[in-house]
């Protein structure tokens, strides 16, 4: 298994330098211009100047080289020499957002915090819904309560969130009355500090509204692959062993079935953890949750390409890792898979 | 008729045993009728004694076994295992009982959960059913481990490690480990091949010998029914057809449809092979949602009546020990039960005086 995971992780190095120059390339050719978003009164051999000073007069060859040995060379050490004392900062300037004269690596780990706490709990909610519901939607396959489980995840599936969402603000923050316990904030307070237990309180008020909406994504996904994956299991011929062993009802369901249902399940919901790091570029608009999501679609409409570059290559690494947990996770789980 | 060796006590009764399968179809899924699986069936089943049921595919064969040890809940009839009628009991009731009738299934493959060991397969039971010390467990695993001829050594090792035969052995220690009475085998030698179908058979040969187990053996392999069983029934279509002593079946079948599928037997003597008379039977099985009117066979008997597309016959003892469900045999029947009656009274009385 060691082994395989160092193997993996080799081969993990020339994907991620590929996935990075295509990246390069696609923003490259993208239209758009880093000064357009700059006063009209700047006279265009000024513009170039601008243009010029952010690097753009170099071929692309050079740039992309150039990133790449900034963003897996300069700035590890700089954090680095941030930690530890007797590694001393790299001479380079660090590479610096176009938008905001920032370090770009400085601004994602501000906006991180935020993404994780509202995406990644949306996440961790709706696998704890989505679980119990496929489990008994499958053990109960066509009651009424499948049926209603079905048409939760129908609806899950097929409404988008930037309708979920500014539904959820208009029945819980427009016509709900003010004073009532079921008002939620629509506008998420990124500079709230949590030091009492009232902040306490709004933090969690505040988080409702966006990760109810994600969260119905996730469960519908997730129950329905956990009712699948049950279904499966259940008519196996090993359950009607363990029947007929004389196991009771719940040691043949959470001991033979769902041990043996979770293993594509738990692959599904490794797959999906690089999606939290990505933020929710929707949601995070809608409820001003100034998360990773909404990093990027700024970045990109100011044609910010260090920041975008670098978000998109920080995600390809995280789809990469977790793949990579998820076959791990595989191998684990089902005895059957060994991977030396 | 009964040999002095067999035990007379039944262990398992079983009376007009119904599993139908109900159909639901149509817009607002109405039960629109049933698949017919098993269709009154009664067997009993001795002491000791090996009950071969034979058949051609789909014939419900295995769901008969499955409802004998009540895996299904049976539409209709009554099953009495050791003393006790479970036709009806609740599965949650039933759960006590299970150690006394156990299952070799069929495929060794799907039937053993893969993420288990074979030391928690075959522990588990014990664990359910038992107050045994862990240790004591573990002893009691490689114990049945030994016995069914499976190294100790593997007992970590999951099933997907062994051999078709090996899983076989595994299967079949898990149903020892309660210390069964009754064991159905539901073509336990059907997915393995030829060279280990036989080892599998002594094994359990031998573990009847030992142990007194009886068996209901579920095969379509004709040959292998004749060495391992005591009695043999046959059905056809959800019902048995057929129910006689071993010999007495192979070497003069009665039913029609007995006689077609002892000719289908190949015959490894290549003159024998050229000369012999083979009743091919024609047309396929009726679907056991429909079955015909009259007797089920009618629709391929070779020597079909009229009187069997109408009446339904009746399944009964035309010859000591010898049950049969066909209208030619209905002239025989008053001297069969007249013989019947008076060999039941010579038994008895040489019981008696012995």
């Amino acid at each position: 298994m060691l082994t395989y995971t160092f193997r993996r992780l080799l081969t993990a190095i020339p994907t991620l330098i590929f996935i990075s120059l295509i990246i390069f390339l696609l923003l490259d050719m993208a239209p758009g211009d880093p000064t357009a978003q700059l006063p009209l009164t700047i006279p265009p051999e000024v513009r170039e100047q601008i243009r010029q000073s952010l690097g753009l007069g170099e071929p692309v060859h050079i740039r992309y080289l150039l990133w790449l040995k900034q963003m897996v060379w300069s700035e590890p050490v700089y954090y680095l020499s941030q930690s530890v004392d007797w590694i001393s900062a790299p001479d380079e300037a660090r590479l610096i957002s176009w938008q905001t004269r920032a370090p770009v690596m400085d601004t994602i780990l501000e906006r991180l915090p935020q993404t994780l706490m509202v995406v990644g709990l949306a996440y961790v909610v709706g696998v704890l819904i989505a679980l119990p519901i496929g489990i008994i939607s499958a053990y109960k396959q066509y009651s009424v309560f499948d049926q209603a489980g079905t048409f939760v995840s129908m609806i899950g599936f097929s409404i988008p969130p930037f309708f979920s969402g500014v539904l959820m603000i208009i029945l819980f923050t427009v016509m709900m009355p003010n004073d009532s316990f079921w008002w939620f904030p629509s506008i998420y307070d990124t500079t709230l500090v949590i030091d009492s237990w009232e902040n306490f309180g709004k933090q969690v008020r505040q988080m409702v509204l966006p990760v109810m909406v994600l969260a119905l994504q996730t469960t519908a996904q997730i129950s329905r692959f956990m009712r699948a994956s049950m279904l499966d299991n259940l008519n196996q011929d090993y359950v009607r062993t363990a029947r007929a062993k004389g196991m009771t009802e719940s040691v043949v369901v959470l001991k033979h079935v769902l041990r043996n249902s979770m293993i594509p399940v738990v692959t599904v919901i490794a797959l999906g953890i690089p999606a939290i790091f990505g933020g929710a570029i929707i949601t995070e608009q809608i409820f001003k949750v100034n998360g990773i999501g909404q990093l990027l679609i700024v970045s990109i409409q100011a044609s910010d390409v260090p920041m975008v570059q670098t978000l998109t290559f920080i995600f390809a690494i995280l789809i990469v890792f977790f793949n990579l947990i998820a076959d791990i996770l595989y191998g684990i789980l089902d005895p059957r898979i060994r991977y030396d | 008729m009964f040999d002095d060796t067999k035990p007379a006590t039944k262990l398992v009764e079983v009376n007009n045993l119904k599993m139908h399968f109900p159909i639901h179809s149509g817009l607002f899924r109405r039960h629109t009728g049933d698949v017919k699986a098993v269709d009154g069936v009664s067997f009993d089943i001795y002491q000791g004694e090996t009950l071969g049921l034979v058949g051609e595919s789909g014939c419900g064969k295995s769901t008969c076994g499955r409802a004998v040890l009540r895996l299904y809940d049976i539409t209709d009839g009554s099953i009495v295992v050791d003393g006790d009628a479970i036709g009806d009991v609740r599965q949650k009731d039933l759960r006590t009982k299970r150690p006394t009738m156990q299952m070799v299934f069929q495929d060794p493959q799907a039937s053993l959960n893969p993420r288990m060991t074979v030391q928690a397969i075959i522990q588990e039971p014990l664990d359910e059913h038992t107050n045994l010390t862990k240790a004591e467990k573990r002893e009691k695993v490689l114990a049945l481990m030994d016995q069914v001829g499976l190294n100790r050594k593997f007992s970590g090792r999951y099933p997907h490690a062994f051999s078709g035969g090996q899983r076989q052995r595994i299967g079949i220690a898990r149903a020892l480990a309660l210390n069964p009475k009754f064991i159905v085998c539901d073509e336990p030698i059907a997915a393995l091949d030829v060279s280990i179908q036989a080892q599998v058979v002594n094994l359990l040969e031998d573990l009847q010998r030992e142990y007194g187990l009886t068996y209901l053996f579920i095969s379509h392999d004709l040959s292998m029914v004749r060495h391992i069983a005591t009695r043999v029934a046959v059905m056809y279509l959800g019902k048995i057809v057929e129910l006689a002593p071993r010999e007495e079946l192979y070497a003069e079948p009665l039913h029609p449809y007995t006689k077609a599928l002892l000719s289908a037997v190949p015959e490894p003597d290549p003159d024998l092979h050229d000369t012999m008379e083979r009743t091919i039977l024609t047309g396929d099985v009726p679907s056991p949602s429909n079955p015909p009117k009259g007797c089920n066979f009618c629709t391929r008997c070779p020597a079909v009546m009229d009187v069997c597309k109408q009446i339904e016959p009746e399944y009964r003892e035309v010859m000591p020990g010898r049950f049969v469900a066909c209208h030619h045999y209905n002239d025989v029947t008053t001297t069969a039960e007249q013989t019947a009656a008076s060999e039941a009274s010579d038994r008895q009385s040489l019981r008696n005086g012995a």
